[in-house]
């Protein structure tokens, strides 16, 4: 692994102010992705902000009946929190169908949100990929694009799926992102921190420059709801999703009465299916219902080569989901 | 993590008549493996010094202290941070570059060479030690992140000579061909076995073992030596 400078932080100023310091700085939390892409020479930090000691790691129910997570709270304390299991089960559902026991003991929630793609010519280091020199051109689009390529979001610079399955559950929730850079704090709506690829697939994040995340704070549970996380992929365990979905549905007899869609494994970023969503609420809870709601939320999907599969995978994925958790 | 080779189902009569030795490790008597760290060790101080060399030794007696400048006294060279590791329940006092991972500093730093190195970005699960009682991969945790913390490798598992009931299930169910990834797994299986939010069926502890590849394909026999051991953890 190449070498670089180390700091490690004992508050989110200083953290903050020492990123910035630097040209070429990571904040270094569970480093299971970004040491994963330095040792394969993706990324090129010259400064590693250690923030993995900022105390970050609280999960607390707020007045309004949010539930406020600290960035630093590893995937399996967020899965296992009692909240967390009876309210958001879908988030825990999705946390525990991502990587590995060792590698959720140490991923944290800011740093799961900014996982790179897992596309095999963004990791390769030689191959043309805007992601990782921009203006260099898409792989993909004329390669091998079966696994981690996405057919809702794309663009004509770059086709990777976003990987992260906690996302595409934050996303069917509703949350807001608190970030802190040198000039205070703001927030992002959680829909809006990832960025569609477009015409320039290497601006991933609505981060500004030296801005650290905090929180996440997830919208309170809809009431009476259930939720679940369906994640198909090709093997059954430690495999990014062919196509997942994130579903939250409320009843009143057999009537929908809320429903939130998201989607992952099929498209760029965690894709809110917001359409999808309408054609639910007020229909009775028929697979005809589900079908004509899975329809419209693929409906603007594009195939390439080996994944237009893809497409019929998705819309299964969100059937599914919704027939178990109505049943 | 993508397009990693499906897990092959085992075959029940491999391995049936081989060998079944152990090696409880021995620092200090002349053992093969021993041998082959002390020619290692010369060989390569001789010849290029890496990275490594420069800022520890590999040290046989497991008593003294494991870093020659933090043991003298002097200020920890150039580039480098001194951290305190506690392994196995003995603290050691290290100077390491800010580059260099757990793994490494476990292999290189300490001779504990128990703790394999397999991919070494986070796949195979070889690496596996538990931090503070919680497992992870050592090779994408930098050991400078790591100071004042508990590390527990699969050389701490045995107690008193006697083996842990992971490694003696290991043992009695043949749970390896190779080898090279027994350390990981049973280190994720005393991992498991401790965490009472992991049910105890076949099917969760195949989940929760998933980061944990055997490209010999023992894992039925894994995942009989893991349910016979919990018994007598």
């Amino acid at each position: 692994m190449r070498h670089f400078d180390y700091s490690r932080a004992d508050s989110v100023d200083q953290a903050v102010a020492t990123y910035a310091q630097s040209d070429a700085a990571s904040f270094l939390a569970g480093g299971t992705n970004l040491l994963d892409m330095v040792k394969i020479d993706i990324m090129r930090p010259e400064l590693m902000v250690d923030i993995h000691r900022l105390g970050l790691n609280n999960i607390e129910t707020l007045d309004d009946g949010r539930l406020r997570v600290g960035a630093l709270v590893t995937n399996t304390a967020l899965a296992r929190d009692a909240t967390v299991k009876a309210d958001y089960t879908v988030l825990s559902e999705a946390l525990l169908s991502g990587a590995s026991t060792q590698l959720r003991n140490k991923a944290t929630t800011g740093g799961n949100m900014m996982q790179r793609v897992r596309c095999p010519y963004f990791r390769d280091g030689v191959s043309d990929c805007n992601k990782r020199d921009p203006g260099s051109g898409c792989s993909a689009i004329g390669g091998y694009n079966r696994s981690v390529h996405a057919v809702l979001g794309t663009s004509d610079q770059c086709i990777a799926t976003y990987p992260s399955d906690m996302s595409v559950a934050m996303a069917a929730i509703g949350a807001t992102v608190s970030v802190t850079g040198p000039d205070g704090s703001r927030e992002i709506d959680f829909l809006d921190f990832h960025l569609l690829p477009g015409d320039k697939p290497w601006e991933e994040f609505a981060l500004k420059d030296n801005e650290l995340i905090t929180h996440v704070t997830l919208d309170a549970p809809i009431q009476g709801a259930k939720s679940a996380y369906l994640k198909l992929r090709d093997r059954s365990s430690y495999q990014f999703a062919l196509a997942s979905s994130a579903v939250i549905v409320s009843l009143d007899g057999n009537t929908i009465r809320d429903a939130r869609i998201a989607m992952g494994g099929v498209a760029t970023k965690p894709w809110r299916a917001k359409q999808a969503e309408d054609a639910l609420k007020g229909q009775p809870a028929t697979e005809q219902t589900f079908a004509r709601a899975a329809q419209i939320a693929m409906q603007d999907a594009k195939g390439y080569k080996h994944n237009a599969f893809k497409i019929p995978l998705g819309q299964q994925a969100i059937i599914r989901n919704l027939t178990t958790l109505t049943a | 993590m993508a397009d990693k080779d499906d897990k092959r189902p085992d075959h029940d009569d491999q391995g049936k008549g081989r060998a079944r030795g152990v090696e409880i490790h021995d620092a200090r008597a002349p053992s093969r493996r021993n041998f082959l760290k002390s020619v290692g060790a010369t060989s390569l101080a001789a010849a290029t010094a890496p990275a490594w060399a420069r800022v520890g030794y590999v040290n046989h007696d497991e008593q003294e202290p494991q870093d020659k400048r933090a043991d003298e006294g002097e200020a920890p060279a150039k580039g480098t941070q001194r951290i305190t590791l506690n392994v196995n329940g003995q603290a050691h006092t290290l100077d390491v570059t800010p580059n260099m991972v757990l793994l490494d500093v476990l292999r290189h730093q300490l001779a504990l060479t128990g703790t394999k190195k397999g991919c070494d970005i986070g796949q195979c699960g070889a690496c596996t030690v538990h931090v503070n009682g919680v497992s992870i991969n050592s090779c994408l945790s930098l050991a400078v992140m790591h100071d004042g913390d508990e590390v527990t490798t699969v050389e701490g598992l045995g107690q008193n000579g006697k083996l842990h009931p992971i490694q003696q299930a290991f043992l009695d169910h043949d749970a390896y061909q190779c080898g090279y990834c027994t350390p990981g797994q049973m280190m994720s299986a005393v991992a498991i076995l401790n965490d009472a939010e992991v049910a105890s069926d076949d099917a969760a502890v195949r989940e929760a073992m998933s980061g944990n590849i055997c490209r010999c394909g023992a894992y039925k026999n894994i995942l009989s030596a893991i349910q016979t051991a919990r018994k007598n953890v």
